[in-house]
């Protein structure tokens, strides 16, 4: 009786913990996002690696793990009442949620790329080229057919996976730098080929509609509460969903006989196939899942911004995919935000500084790496349940 | 002992890579319920021939039966469902994942691989993996008890003798008829060979059908669990017999100490 007054308080506790950090979190961005001088974002900088190193120092970040532990629900709910929250608080700034679709909708494809990297271990260098695919993909059928746009987005999906399946041949036959070099060549491949291609725009690009659903264009934006809402957030709810969806399916996916599966193959192929593991087949369902979610994410992106060319998926913007999965901690989804985040928001807050702001984001970068050589959150030992903390 | 039936048949199995000839015309026998030694000199083709038995390898001729089934040129996940599970000389477990991990892929042929199943059906995998769980317990129980507690840890946190503990259990995860046991005492002290040694020959006690191959270089352990043993030498087999026998053999003494001045 009293074990279980016991686990309950506990599980209470955490709960709060959760809650607690996920404002925390939630204030800050709000106060990173809105932040318009300098000296705010250098000020709120400092204060974040403050906070991130004190609560090292002091242990939190155990209280903290522990508490995701014994109530893993909790802390789903918590980030996406703050994403909400966040999505709510922007609802007139386009600016700031254009750069929270884009951050979900990377993270989506980074997804991918950690199914890809982190679990099985094939390379894909190509990943930019995937979320191009699923954008032409949209732009096309969007402007040539009525079919529904929700529809149209699991299309560009299954066209990027399938389209990636080209691949799969040359993945499987090579390891390491060589398929990371067969996936590169696609990437440079796939630019070039819709460079040159008139019927996709070439140099020029494609212009797109935005996104209606069940009647509703997003590009007209509404009017709530007497008050105009961006346009962009119909497109923030929506990369939440997605990414929100995208994130529970890969959490299943590790959490289950194809993850550790997937893992084994990665860590050591000569034991996988001594027991019976069918090398080929994890391979090519990790590398059409992921492929397929950079294509979802992809379309959603480009009906957001309404037009697709060349230069927005070349191989320094795959390396920028492959850059948030790594600095997240591979194999982690959980780390793909705050990575995505650093990636993609750090250097428009640092415009400040001009010219200097990559510099400066490639010290963060180098810096995160070298005191957190696994990334921001490394990958977690595997608990199917989460709960099996050795009895 | 001579009367029980051949569980292998190896017959004129030649393995060359490039010009060098790592077994060369090998035929031997392995029986039903014993436990075999394969000794020899470094380099006389005993992984080489565990490589070519369980398929990593393609043999360059000649044929291996199993059960009547012929192995030769099946693929390695062929011949773990056929019924055979090997160790490695070099550990070759995931570091990263925990002792259930490591031990539950052993029997991989019986978890589901559906995509719906494992993704969706979330209540219908939680009740699969409950009973993977019990079953891995149970394996653990009867060969080494002290791992039950730390069954959730990652295999990397564990001493040589308890990862070679693992190896065993994941290969015996798959119910085999055939285990093979590449120089299990590498890399450990006498008395970890030796608790480890009392570990195998209590999995002997406890499942009468299991048939046991194992590469050792410790003459002491393969005198105490062997019934009998294979010399090679240059990739042929040298010597067949008990323990005795072949350490009396003129030809063995010649190939591990050379010839005599």
């Amino acid at each position: 009786m009293s074990t279980m007054t016991s686990t309950l308080s506990r599980r209470r506790g955490g709960i709060a913990v959760q809650i607690a950090l996920a404002a925390l979190v939630t204030v800050y961005l709000w106060l990173f996002l809105q932040a318009q001088s300098q000296i705010e974002v250098g000020v709120l900088l400092v204060v974040g690696a403050a906070a991130v190193v004190l609560a090292g120092r002091l242990g939190l970040n155990r209280r903290i793990e522990t508490a995701a532990r014994t109530s893993p629900r909790a802390g789903t709910w918590c980030a996406l009442v703050g994403a909400l929250a966040l999505i709510v608080a922007f609802y007139d700034v386009h600016y700031v949620l254009l750069m929270i679709c884009t951050v979900l909708l990377f993270a989506t494809a980074c997804l991918g790329l950690t199914v890809q990297f982190g679990y099985v271990g094939v390379a894909n260098f190509a990943g930019a080229a995937f979320f191009g695919i699923g954008s032409y993909t949209i732009a096309v059928l969007s402007t040539h057919t009525g079919i529904p746009h929700l529809l149209l987005i699991v299309v560009s999906g299954l066209v990027s996976a399938a389209i990636g399946s080209i691949l799969i041949l040359p993945v499987l036959r090579t390891r390491g730098h060589y398929a990371a070099l067969v996936t590169i060549a696609f990437g440079i491949l796939f630019r070039t080929f819709v460079e040159v291609n008139p019927v996709l725009g070439g140099p020029q690009g494609l212009r797109l509609p935005g996104i209606s659903m069940f009647g509703y264009a997003f590009s007209d934006g509404l009017e709530l509460f007497d008050q105009d809402v961006s346009f962009y957030v119909p497109y923030a709810l929506l990369s939440l969903a997605i990414f929100g969806a995208a994130f529970a399916v890969i959490k299943s996916l590790e959490r289950s006989w194809i993850g550790l599966s997937m893992d084994v193959v990665r860590t050591d192929e000569t034991a996988a196939a001594t027991f019976g593991i069918h090398i080929a087949r994890w391979k090519v369902v990790a590398f059409m899942l992921g492929n397929f979610l950079a294509g979802v994410a992809g379309s959603v992106y480009g009906m957001m911004t309404g037009f697709v060319s060349p230069d927005n998926f070349t191989f320094s913007d795959s390396l920028l995919l492959v850059s948030i999965a790594v600095l997240g901690g591979l194999g982690n989804p959980l780390g793909l935000v705050p990575a995505a985040f650093i990636v993609l928001v750090l250097p428009q807050k640092l415009q400040f500084i001009q010219e200097y702001r990559f510099l400066f984001y490639a010290v963060v970068v180098i810096a995160i790496l070298l005191f957190r050589p696994d990334g921001l959150l490394p990958r977690k030992t595997r608990l199917f349940f989460g709960k099996e903390v050795s009895r | 002992m001579n009367a029980r039936k051949p569980l292998v048949q190896v017959e004129g199995l030649t393995m060359r890579f490039g010009g060098l000839t790592a077994l060369d015309d090998l035929s031997l026998d392995i029986r039903e319920g014993e436990v075999l030694g394969l000794l020899g000199p470094n380099g006389s083709g005993k992984t080489t021939f565990f490589n070519v038995l369980t398929g990593i390898y393609r043999a360059s001729a000649g044929t291996i039966r199993f059960n009547d089934q012929v192995l030769s040129g099946l693929r390695p996940q062929e011949i773990y469902r056929a019924g055979i599970a090997r160790t490695f000389q070099r550990s070759r477990l995931s570091l990263s994942l925990t002792v259930f991990d490591n031990i539950v892929i052993g029997d991989y042929q019986h978890l589901q691989h559906g995509l719906i199943f494992n993704l969706f059906r979330r209540s219908a995998f939680r009740a699969e993996y409950e009973r993977a769980v019990e079953q891995v317990r149970q394996l653990l129980a009867i060969f080494s008890p002290p791992l039950l507690d730390r069954l959730f840890e990652p295999v990397g946190a564990f001493s040589m003798i308890d990862r070679r503990r693992i190896e065993v259990c994941r290969a015996l995860m798959s119910r085999p008829q055939l285990l093979l046991l590449d120089e299990p005492s590498a890399g450990m002290t006498h008395d970890e060979t030796h608790a480890l040694m009392d570990d195998i020959l209590e999995v002997r006690g406890k499942l009468k059908n299991l048939t046991i191959v194992l590469i050792e270089h410790e003459m002491n352990v393969i005198e105490r669990i062997t019934g009998r043993c294979i010399v090679f030498s240059y990739g042929r087999k040298i010597a067949d017999g008990t323990y005795a026998e072949i350490t009396a053999d003129p030809v063995v003494q010649t190939a591990y100490l050379g010839e005599a001045a």
